[in-house]
């Protein structure tokens, strides 16, 4: 965990086949096997087991509160339902969608269309 | 006599067993009531063209969150098992379409902040044609829980001396909802590879049920060995055999019923009810 800093570190979600920066991204947001969490201006990175991915019902739902448990402020996936937009929004998760790519990939599209801002 | 027709595989003639059905035990004087349980897709209005007699709602109780008592504890998100209440960031997320209507939340809500109140989700028919007692539901488009709707199908209908239970396809809740309660079911199936394998699949189900169960092979004919052999290995007895026949599939497609264009499928239907009133 890298919260525990004192200073905030915005940390970004990015849904992914594989706990890696180099796996290839699942662009499935509910229902990706994991999650790899980075920290904005760091190489650092946590994965995160998503158990929702083989769940009957309402995965994206359960996939946004275990984002927003880790402390996610942005998510980075290839699509998200409406269920789970809703449940994102009201934890004041930001999400993204469109990305594809590995996760690194990813991670360096964002930070680059995000860093003159 | 309270009679279940289900299949498994979709599309193999539950609907055609079923009003058929109906249709000869009319004939013979009997007091018929017909379920039509497949509330995604009720079909059997199509055949029997029932006159309404009256439409009502069905509703499911949901949960509302009163934001003014509610102090985010948690403890409703806890116990709801579908996602369906989920407090998140500053308040309480409410998602209808996932509630099953346990009323968990409300329970365990401390402060009394969580009320239910009607959703609508369906709307339950009745009508009537020669001497058919025809009931139906219908699911509102984009809703997906049937089970509370065949409850109350189930509900409204009355006793009778034949009850016809025409299920949704699958071995699923709805199923599974649709047979409870009934003495016997007709397991209809077609000699496909498809059919024979979702067979399977619905003998299990009715089986674990412990319901009575006979299979009715629909357009027998070519590949029917497959089917017998497993009824045979699994001690179920086939109450009929539809044979695959043009002309049926000319007057279905008319939305006409076999038992009224061909006399030799009117003699199978009555063989078929004579069959289900004599067994025990």
């Amino acid at each position: 965990m890298i919260e525990e800093k004192g200073s905030y570190v915005m940390k970004i979600a990015v849904s992914s086949t594989g706990p890696s920066l180099d796996a290839h991204m699942d662009e499935r947001f509910g229902r990706c096997p994991c999650f790899v969490v980075a920290s904005a201006g760091e190489s650092d990175f946590e994965p995160v087991d998503n158990p929702c991915a083989t769940q009957g019902h309402g995965a994206g739902i359960q996939a946004a509160r275990l984002v927003a448990e880790h402390g996610v402020s942005v998510v980075l996936t290839g699509r998200c339902g409406p269920k789970a937009s809703d449940t994102l929004a009201a934890a004041g998760v930001l999400v993204v969608t469109g990305y594809g790519g590995t996760v690194r990939e990813a991670l360096e599209k964002y930070n680059a269309e995000n860093a003159s801002s | 006599m309270r009679i279940g027709i289900a299949s498994g595989k979709g599309g193999t003639g539950k609907t055609t067993v079923a009003t058929n059905l109906a249709r000869v035990a009319a004939r013979e004087e009997k007091r018929v009531v017909y379920l039509d349980c497949d509330v995604e897709e009720p079909n059997g209005q199509i055949f029997l063209e029932p006159e309404v007699k009256w439409r009502r709602p069905v509703t499911v109780p949901v949960p509302e969150v009163d934001e003014e008592l509610c102090d985010l504890c948690g403890q409703c998100g806890d116990i709801c098992g579908f996602s369906a209440i989920v407090p998140i960031g500053k308040k309480v997320l409410i998602f209808p379409q996932l509630c099953h209507s346990c009323g968990g939340c409300r329970l365990v809500c401390p402060l009394d902040a969580i009320a239910e109140i009607p959703r609508e989700v369906a709307t339950l028919t009745a009508g009537e044609v020669d001497g058919v007692e025809y009931f139906q539901g219908l699911l509102k488009i984009g809703e997906a829980m049937s089970p509370p709707v065949i409850r109350a199908l189930k509900a409204v209908a009355p006793q009778a001396e034949l009850v016809i239970v025409d299920a949704p396809p699958g071995t699923s809740c709805p199923v599974v909802e649709a047979v409870r309660g009934c003495d016997k079911v007709l397991l209809v199936t077609e000699p496909t590879p498809f059919g024979l394998h979702d067979l399977e699949l619905a003998l299990d189900t009715i089986g674990c049920l412990g319901i009575p169960c006979e299979v009715v092979i629909n357009r027998a004919g070519l590949n029917g060995e497959a089917t017998r052999e497993l009824c045979r290995s699994r001690t179920v007895e086939i109450a009929a055999e539809l044979p695959d026949r043009r002309s049926i599939a000319e007057a279905y497609s008319r939305g006409e019923m076999a038992v009224d264009v061909d006399p030799d499928f009117r003699d199978r239907f009555v063989a078929l009810l004579h069959r289900i009133e004599d067994q025990p």
